[in-house]
């Protein structure tokens, strides 16, 4: 893991072998497929459910920060604590959960690399048992938003080029071919990007097993499409999960100043009357 | 308990580059689809064996594929 700008927020599956039910340590399973952590998980691990835990299901939003607070003191973390994720899809939705811990100011944070699809494909010890935990009082920060694209930062790094856009979707998606990934609902009324932005789907970060490029890679592979980290950098996809996977790559392997994650994505801006978008790769 | 006989297979549904991950734990085989770009996951089963695990995958991701609208880029 050498080579990235802050390699602490990378673990190996070695490491949660050795380490992931110290004390101290949590270890969080959070899958797009919900149902996975009950096939078999990590041993010790607790799994979050991203569409019901990790989101505000009133309003379209993250995790209010007392539902969060008493997440985290549910699950046994209290801000001393080391959390690391993973999850399915090389992490997707344990980078959804990364990038929210973060706003809400949780200091030790990381991610298994690879994710749950190298635990089992190494043939390590899965189990069944949900392990008990002891409930902890857990104290949040106030909401870190540098972190979070709305709307109208969008609107305005669109029209007027003061930020990079990242488009982390497919190219059908980004196109405009399809409106949703193959297999999965359609989410919005138009297809196509943000005008001005580039598209460097999520997965070409990642190595055949699942864990990050090596830093000249990733360097390479964005700085190919323009994205060198001279200025903000947005990225986005269809409902943010995707893109959090992306934004960890730019903030945290790459080191990049001013990287924020625009959940909203293409579910608002592919819905948004009057919104601009192009067409084609 | 471990993950054992780990597999992935590529092939095409409905016109679609598709994944299949399939395993076992314990005396349960775990079948999974995802359609490679960009490798979310369409459908997931569980058997008694590989083969009907994946057959099962096979069945619900390509009614879920076969629902996708291609629409022209003009």
């Amino acid at each position: 893991m050498s080579g990235y700008a802050h390699p602490e927020v990378l673990v190996t599956t070695d490491w949660v072998d050795q380490h992931g039910r110290d004390d101290g340590v949590r270890v969080v399973e959070v899958d797009v497929d919900t149902g996975s952590y009950d096939e078999g998980h990590v041993p010790g691990a607790i799994g979050w459910a991203w569409d019901s835990q990790l989101c505000d299901t009133l309003v379209r939003d993250i995790v209010p920060k007392d539902r969060f607070e008493k997440l985290l003191g549910d699950s046994g973390i209290s801000r001393d604590t080391t959390v690391v994720l993973y999850g399915d899809n090389n992490n997707w939705f344990a980078a959804w959960a990364f990038w929210q811990l973060k706003i809400y100011g949780h200091p030790d944070v990381r991610l298994m690399n690879g994710g749950r699809v190298k635990w089992l494909a190494e043939g390590r010890e899965v189990s069944l048992e949900a392990p008990e935990i002891a409930p902890v009082d857990y104290s949040a920060s106030d909401p870190d938003l540098s972190i979070r694209a709305f709307l109208n930062q969008v609107r305005e790094a669109s029209g007027s080029g003061a930020a990079d856009m990242v488009d982390v979707r497919s190219p059908a998606e980004f196109s405009g071919e399809i409106l949703a990934p193959p297999g999965l609902p359609e989410t919005c009324q138009r297809g196509g990007h943000v005008p001005g932005a580039r598209n460097i789907p999520w997965g070409k970060a990642c190595a055949e097993d699942g864990t990050f490029k090596s830093a000249g890679a990733l360097r390479e592979l964005y700085a190919a499409q323009g994205i060198t980290g001279d200025k903000p950098i947005v990225a986005y996809c269809r409902i943010g999960e995707r893109s959090s996977h992306s934004w960890f790559v730019l903030k945290y392997l790459l080191g990049y100043d001013g990287v924020s994650n625009y959940d909203g994505s293409w579910t608002e801006w592919g819905n948004l009357v009057g919104a601009p978008v192009e067409r084609g790769a | 308990m471990k993950a054992e006989s780990f597999s992935v297979t590529e092939l095409e549904l409905a016109g679609w580059p598709v994944r299949i991950t399939s395993y076992r734990i314990g005396e349960t085989w775990h079948a999974k689809a995802d359609n490679v770009s960009p490798g979310a996951n369409i459908a997931r089963a569980k058997a008694d064996g590989r083969e009907q695990a994946e057959a099962t995958v096979i069945e619900r991701a390509s009614a879920r594929l076969g629902a996708t609208r291609r629409r022209p880029q003009g």
